[in-house]
């Protein structure tokens, strides 16, 4: 999975031309449209021309993701804004989607006042919002702001719950909150034990969509882009016929098939990240602000597979 | 005069084991001459630096304080990775610092819990 072929990720130099800036910032500041029909969630960025060629199915839902309220790098001085922006693009899209998925890194710190914004923000979609725990709402007093918020009063101890929608099953996890040194996301014994007693017994023709921050599988362990349990989480959803995994944390849009079991990761509304390996580590790409403002929602995304027939990558083309 | 000979034996030994381990500290003070006695604590930087820790592993005497400071964009913690949790940061932002005196000998593990990829380690061990 080292994304040579993703064609933007030599964005840590300076940029040259609108276009390069145009690609880069698809990384950033947009949410995905997710439809789902026969059980088989697709997904598109919102505000492409992809997006608005969808013809309308039985269920539609938005996911944004890693909106790092409270990070005032260069980076992204102003990531209230570009949030906002992805909200307000989600909101347009009232009465087709039916709620809002935020997969995680809601604040930077996990501050008070940060959750507090992040909700208000959110509140904007005019949807049901269902909001995951990133390891910056981690930060302080091990997540209780951010579990009073969002998580629901019978989560399981780490905040994962389950919800039904359209028939589709919703699993959000927490692989945020029991880190080990030099290691990768993790669920921990008690969650995994509690999400295979969930999937027990259910139908496997009932399509799952499970929600995590971090990569769920193998992304690049190096820079700890995947999860401890991956491989017993296959195991898990193997049989059923169609899982679809949707993670944040990398602030990119990366997919992989393994199985019946559909992975991809969510664009940041803040600030993007360089492509798996490229430089000595995971650092905030920064780009001009003028160019960020001129490429929100003006992108176009086209859908490449690769030649094994693994992964698929969505390659932003510019606007 | 025996007696004396050895005392100031001693002397000299201490000095010359100051200078060294003052010496061998990128970021210690450098001023260990004769009068400096008893010296004073050894103070000694960590950079948190694209995603790593400067030096990954550390040496210290006993009585050493670290000092971390932080001085990529993003945010990162310093906890000890043992059970015990013996030092723990807060999670600092840019330019922000974080520091622990360590006076047991031992070697302690830690990391980063927001980026748990990025690891060290101090080692605390007399004559270091």
């Amino acid at each position: 999975m080292r994304q040579a072929q993703h064609e933007t990720n030599a964005e840590t130099t300076p940029i040259n031309t609108r276009r390069q800036a145009l690609k880069c910032m698809l990384w950033a500041g947009s949410g995905v449209l997710w439809t789902v029909a026969g059980g088989v969630p697709r997904s598109s960025i919102i505000g492409s021309a992809q997006a608005a060629d969808i013809p309308t199915t039985d269920f539609m839902f938005a996911q944004v993701s890693d909106s790092h309220i409270g990070f005032h790098a260069p980076a992204n001085p102003d990531v209230k804004q570009t949030f906002r922006h992805a909200v307000r693009q989600v909101a347009a899209l009232k009465g087709r989607a039916s709620m809002l998925i935020h997969t995680g890194d809601v604040s930077h710190l996990g501050k008070d006042d940060e959750l507090d914004t992040a909700q208000r923000i959110l509140h904007d979609a005019g949807m049901d919002a269902h909001v995951i725990p990133g390891e910056h709402d981690m930060l302080l007093n091990h997540g209780q702001g951010f579990y009073r918020r969002f998580s629901p009063k019978d989560a399981e101890p780490l905040g994962a719950y389950t919800f039904d929608d359209h028939g589709v099953h919703f699993i959000a996890l927490n692989n945020v909150s029991d880190f080990r040194p030099g290691g990768l996301g993790r669920l921990g014994a008690g969650q995994m034990a509690w999400l295979k007693a969930d999937l027990q017994g259910r139908s496997a023709s009932q399509p799952i969509v499970v929600l995590a921050h971090m990569p769920l599988w193998s992304v690049y362990p190096r820079w700890g882009w995947g999860t401890d349990e991956s491989a017993e989480l296959l195991a898990a959803f193997k049989p059923f016929g169609s899982v679809t995994v949707l993670n944040g944390h990398i602030h990119q849009v990366l997919q992989k098939v393994e199985g019946h079991v559909a992975f991809h990761t969510a664009l940041s509304t803040a600030f993007p990240l360089p492509a798996p390996g490229d430089g000595p580590g995971p650092i905030p790409v920064k780009l001009p602000s003028a160019a960020l403002a001129q490429a929100l929602g003006t992108a176009t995304v086209h859908v490449i597979g690769s030649d094994t027939g693994l992964a698929v990558v969505n390659q932003p083309l510019g606007a | 005069m025996r007696s004396s000979t050895v005392i100031a034996r001693c002397a000299v030994s201490s000095l010359i084991l100051a200078g060294i381990l003052t010496g061998e500290r990128p970021f210690a003070a450098s001023h260990a001459h004769a009068q400096a006695l008893p010296a004073p604590a050894a103070q000694v930087r960590v950079l948190i630096h694209n995603y790593a820790f400067h030096p990954a592993t550390l040496r210290i005497a006993p009585g050493t304080t670290v000092t971390w400071v932080n001085q990529d964009d993003d945010v990162h913690t310093v906890m000890n990775a043992d059970h015990g949790h013996l030092f723990s940061s807060k999670p600092l932002n840019t330019g922000q610092s974080f520091s622990h005196t360590f006076d047991a000998p031992g070697i302690y593990p830690y990391l980063c819990s927001v980026h748990p990829f990025m690891t060290g380690a101090i080692i605390v061990k007399a004559g270091a």
